[in-house]
């Protein structure tokens, strides 16, 4: 995420005060994380850029109401959010709304899946392009509470105390709400890792320690 | 302490994000330092959230950004003033 906190208030100020075009280079760093927090909330890629153009038309509308005590990104994802989720209740049944609520409440402990052989880098890992569309579908897979605290924490990098505030729920729900997207993501993507592996492993060791 | 690899999957994600309490980080680090099992949780867990955030993960489809930005210049158009200040905006 860039960090550019001072420029953009600069920015701002230039806008509010009639520069309108300067709106395309606010908004330029941004692009891709709004577009990719309302896909993940939706799924569907015609929905989530037609989501993402929403956000960022009212984000131009409404920027007075951002005042800097937040980061504008903060700001920015935390619309693109509410917009995915409008949109994901808009969609969906009330069925299938109680079915995800209920998870929370009854879901157990989570055994993980064990993996020894997986040395592949990640980097390198990442050009094959059926992991990218499996990791895609086990975020997807997640159910909405679990996802929505995923999103935030772990792909665009909010803090806890942000993402609770985006979702208007506590720092200890975001934290456990976390733990378990985490773990389920970890138990649907270790499997399809290890048979993925390519015959290199001991060679690289272990990354990332 | 001496902990049971279950309690220690628990921790995991407070692991990674570093906030866990230094007592109970002493004992899992101590339990770590000897069972592959759990080690080997962690790595992979870690590295899952690697792959999931990389910008190659979740792609932009093409051309998103030419029709976003002719999307705005549109809607720049039609109603060309942001809600218009009374004075200078307050930032902090």
């Amino acid at each position: 995420m860039v960090d550019a906190s001072s420029n953009e208030s600069g920015l701002i100020r230039r806008i509010l005060a009639g520069e309108t075009a300067l709106f395309h280079e606010l908004i330029r760093p941004y692009e891709k994380m709004v577009y990719v927090t309302i896909f993940a909330m939706l799924r569907n890629e015609t929905e989530a850029e037609d989501g993402a153009q929403q956000v960022l038309i009212n984000a131009f509308r409404h920027l007075k109401s951002f005042r800097g005590e937040a980061k504008f990104s903060t700001w920015l994802v935390t619309i693109a959010m509410n917009e995915g989720r409008r949109r994901l209740r808009k969609a969906k049944t009330a069925a299938e709304d109680s079915i995800e609520t209920s998870l929370e409440e009854h879901e157990g402990d989570f055994t993980p899946a064990f993996l020894t052989d997986w040395r592949e880098i990640p980097s390198e890992a990442l050009e094959r392009k059926e992991l990218r569309g499996k990791l895609r579908e086990a975020v997807e897979a997640l159910p909405t509470i679990y996802r929505e605290v995923f999103v935030l924490r772990d792909l665009e990098e909010l803090n806890q105390e942000e993402t609770a505030a985006a979702l208007g729920i506590t720092i200890g729900t975001v934290k456990v709400r976390l733990h378990r997207a985490r773990m389920m993501l970890q138990k649907t993507l270790v499997p399809y890792l290890k048979q993925a592996a390519p015959a290199r492993k001991g060679f690289f060791g272990r990354m990332f320690q | 302490m001496k902990l049971e690899c279950k309690h220690v999957w628990e921790h995991i994600s407070e692991y990674l994000d570093k906030t866990l309490d230094v007592q109970l980080l002493v004992d899992i680090e101590k339990h770590l330092e000897n069972c592959e099992v759990c080690s080997a949780i962690l790595d992979s867990t870690r590295n899952i959230l690697i792959l999931t955030a990389d910008d190659r993960t979740f792609e932009l489809p093409v051309g998103y950004s030419e029709r976003l930005h002719i999307k705005l210049e549109e809607a720049m158009k039609e109603d060309p003033n942001p809600d218009k200040e009374q004075g200078p905006p307050h930032f902090s």
